[in-house]
């Protein structure tokens, strides 16, 4: 690099010749080292409020309450990195599952309607993603508009009544173990880790940051922006499906009003883990602990006594400390 | 009209004493000291990031100087804002007008002057006629109930001038007024500037074209660096030394004397349209060979190269790369062909700020860096050291975001990003704007090694200078079209010009869609 130097003695002394950060400094500046951080201490908090909180076991049955939101979150993180935001999930939830139910109610047998709910899945999905990438429309007020849609054809479809009789196998996923260990914990552990890997290290991972930095420039150096967003609002759409289905397996019946609210569950499991609302950032791994945050609190809140509604007011507190705190590591480190 | 204060030709009306700016740490402006004049148009002059721009905007209040003191008549003032300047007497009139296209005239001349209270009702009868009498001043037609958005780019212009006259500015600065105008358009600018300046008033007249600051300005200053290098009477300095001035060096040290073979033709594009933009586009580059698009702003040239790589494509015509017929819907698909695209707008469609400079140069070639679909790291950072000695990136680390570099080494980096691609055919569109002069004459020498390595590249640039010393070929465009194909013994600054202007007299504003 030798040559450059005669070249460029007049230009001022500069900021090309900036220092890296200390490694130490690079890390603690991750967000997700505040959510484990945040985790560590909501977790002595809790068993410091109730001896009956430190039983592992207590914790992962609590787990299997927020895992359809948890699991959903993991590809909304994914979403939001990509600078697009899917606020109708709750809602391709309900409706996916009111599907199902009125299949199987209709004869099609479990695996024909579980086929229906996924297949309207993938369907929703590329319904946002139409309406955000061919007609260019802002995500949030997009999936605004079909969370209020794809709820409201739910209980056109559904009714106001409840769907069940679902045959015993299909029900109660949350009380079968393997080792222990609930299957909906085993299943969030096994898809958070080939989407953490996915996300990290695969080539199109990367290019969801890209896009999420700067779309132009990603287009520019010959990304597929469209068609990656295209990609995700469709995962978006499956894996509600799917979690549509966990919630009717645990509740053992399918209503229009299923996980309704759920969608900021999800974007405070996503915010809590240190992505930024404004994209190109965050990890999967951010969101993986900011999951268990999320139980270790409300658990450990109600394990304390603490009424519910003093409880709404602490996760409100929480995402919006959470959405400071991101910003501010972000706004640093941008210089 | 009625002047507050009367100054008497000749004397010191603002006077800048040890102005610096820095921007981020970096030292764009440094210890300027210059006085005007009452009744004199004063022409500031350089290269693209040589200060005079930050000049102006420290002196109208858009930017606050890191250090040095501003001083009217003789009193030390602030101008922490463009609101006070205003106050002060001090208006800036941008290249492209900044006004609110969807207001009318009259509403956009008495913006930022006040209108008594906050709840009173507004005067609409006195403002129209105000605006009126503006404009019956200036001698110009202009409707005054009409939408700014209708107007040609030379009456928004004028419509600026009024406003500043109606708030009686003793110092106007005019910050490349007249690169959008038609050859009529600049002379009715002139007149008025002329008229200003007779009736005591002081004008900053910021240019490239040295004709027109011969044609019209009393005094010059030079910046280049961020450095004022030289002040004094027009008429004392010639044209070739006001260029030593700005570059630093003479021209014709520049010129590219290498003799490549040119060899087949690389890119061939024919009878492209793209309604509202540009239309009946065919051109051809070879091999080995570096080829000019000149032009005015606005006349369509960065246009045609987003059309050719795929960013908004053509809506007729056809684009052949290595003889094949190709369509290129996607950039993704232009890079498949071979195709490159270095974009004007670097901090935007260039790189990722805030993603790490590995990650930027890496961007285009997911197939090398992850050969099954996963990023093989090992991979990534050979290929990214190997480039950044290649192009003696100066960096601190692969690691450090790129937003932290100067634009010199962003720029060298997208260049990386896209040998890596090896390209056959490169388009590079102002490659060298706000880059230091010691850069650019590397690029200048890149660009020229990239040809002889028998790539074929599409110039576009601003800088007649530059495109004279590089090409082979210079095409021209003018409002859409292209008016010229000189050859290099064609081409001199005179040649090109003549066929940028656009010849109907009347501007085509180019709407953005």
């Amino acid at each position: 690099m030798s040559g450059a130097e005669d070249a460029t003695t007049r230009t001022p002394p500069a900021a090309d010749a900036a220092t890296p950060r200390p490694r130490w400094q690079v890390i603690l500046v991750r967000p997700e080292t505040v959510t484990f951080l945040f985790l560590i201490v909501a977790t002595i908090g809790a068993s410091w409020l109730s001896p009956f909180f430190a039983d592992v076991r207590y914790i992962l049955e609590s787990f299997t309450f927020y895992f359809e939101f948890a699991i959903v979150a993991l590809i909304l993180t994914m979403v939001i990195i990509s600078g697009e935001i899917d606020l109708s999930a709750a809602s391709m939830m309900a409706l996916s599952a009111s599907l199902f139910g009125v299949a199987y109610q209709a004869g099609l047998g479990i695996p024909g309607a579980m086929a229906v709910s996924l297949l309207s899945g993938v369907l929703m999905g590329a319904f946002n993603g139409f309406l955000v990438i061919n007609m260019k429309l802002p995500s949030i007020i997009v999936t605004i508009g079909t969370l209020t849609l794809f709820r409201g054809l739910a209980q056109v479809i559904a009714g106001d009544k409840s769907i069940g009789k679902f045959p015993a196998w299909f029900i109660g996923i949350d009380y079968r173990f393997v080792f222990d260990v609930p299957i909906p914990v085993i299943v969030f552990l096994i898809v958070s880790l080939i989407l953490g890997i996915f996300l990290g290290t695969s080539a199109i991972g990367r290019q969801i940051y890209q896009i999420g930095t700067s779309p132009i420039a990603a287009r520019h150096a010959g990304i597929r922006v469209n068609r990656i967003k295209y990609g995700l609002f469709i995962a978006m759409g499956l894996v509600s499906s799917i979690a549509g289905l966990l919630a009717a397996s645990r509740l053992a019946s399918v209503r229009y009003d299923l996980a309704t609210g759920g969608e900021l569950q999800m974007v405070l499991i996503v915010m809590l883990g240190g992505t930024y609302i404004f994209g190109g950032r965050g990890t999967i791994l951010g969101t993986f602990l900011a999951a268990w945050l999320l139980v270790v609190i409300a658990t450990g809140m109600t394990v304390a006594n603490i009424p519910i509604n003093a409880q709404l007011t602490v996760l409100g507190l929480l995402l919006i400390v959470s959405i400071i705190a991101t910003n501010a590591i972000h706004v640093r480190t941008q210089r | 009209m009625e002047t507050a204060t009367t100054s008497s030709a000749g004397e010191t009306v603002i006077s800048a004493r040890g102005i610096s700016k820095q921007f981020a740490g970096i030292e764009v402006l440094r210890d300027v000291d210059l006085d005007f004049r009452a009744g004199e148009i004063h022409a500031l002059v350089g290269e693209n990031g040589a200060g005079k721009s930050t000049f102006a905007k420290i002196l109208s209040g858009v930017h606050r100087p890191t250090r040095g003191t501003l001083a009217l008549r003789g009193e030390l003032v602030e101008v922490p804002n463009p609101l006070t300047a205003q106050r002060l007497g001090i208006t800036l009139i941008h290249q492209e007008p900044v006004s609110f296209p969807d207001l009318s005239v009259a509403e956009n001349l008495v913006l930022g002057r006040d209108q008594g209270s906050v709840l009173g009702r507004v005067p609409w009868a006195k403002i129209t006629r105000d605006a009126r009498e503006s404009m019956d001043q200036l001698g110009i037609n202009i409707k005054v109930n009409v939408p700014m958005r209708g107007l040609s780019i030379a009456d928004q212009q004028m419509v600026e001038i009024a406003r500043a006259l109606a708030s009686d500015s003793r110092l106007i600065i005019m910050d490349e007024p007249t690169a959008p105008l038609t050859p009529i358009e600049v002379e009715t600018l002139f007149k008025i500037v002329r008229r200003l300046r007779d009736e005591g008033r002081t004008i900053i007249f910021i240019s490239h074209r040295l004709e027109e600051v011969r044609a019209l300005c009393d005094r010059i200053t030079v910046f280049r660096d961020g450095n004022l290098v030289h002040t004094g009477d027009v008429a004392a300095v010639d044209d070739e030394e006001i260029i030593r001035l700005m570059i630093g060096r003479s021209l014709k040290e520049y010129i590219h004397k290498r003799r490549t073979e040119i060899g087949e033709v690389a890119l061939e594009v024919k009878d492209l349209c793209l309604p509202g933009l540009f239309s009946d586009i065919s051109f051809e580059v070879r091999k080995g060979e570096i080829v000019g698009l000149a032009g005015l702003v606005g006349a369509g040239r960065t246009d045609v190269a987003r059309a050719i790589f795929g960013i908004t494509p053509a809506h007729s015509g056809t684009i052949a790369v290595n003889g094949k017929d190709i369509g290129v819907a996607e950039p993704t698909e232009a890079i498949a062909l071979g195709l490159a695209f270095v974009p004007e707008d670097r901090a935007a469609a260039g790189i990722f700020q805030s993603l790490s400079v590995e990650h930027n140069i890496t961007a285009a070639v997911p197939g090398r860096i992850a050969p099954r679909g996963f990023i093989r790291h090992a991979l990534e950072r050979a290929l990214a050291n190997e480039a950044v000695q290649k192009m003696r990136i100066r960096l601190a680390s692969l690691r450090q975001p790129i937003g932290e570099l100067s634009g010199g080494n962003q720029q060298k980096s997208i260049l990386a990003r896209w040998l890596l691609t090896d390209p056959s055919v490169l388009i590079m569109d102002e490659p060298t704007r706000g880059i230091d002069v010691g850069v650019k004459s590397e690029f200048y020498d890149m660009i020229g090694e990239l040809a002889e390595s028998g790539r074929a590249i599409l110039l576009i640039s601003s800088e007649l200078p530059e495109l004279l010393a590089l090409c082979d070929r210079i095409l021209v465009m003018s409002e859409g079209r292209l008016t010229a194909d000189l050859s290099r013994a064609e081409a001199t600054q005179e040649n090109v010009m003549r066929e940028a202007v656009p010849k109907s007299g009347v501007h085509s504003p180019t709407v953005a869609a």
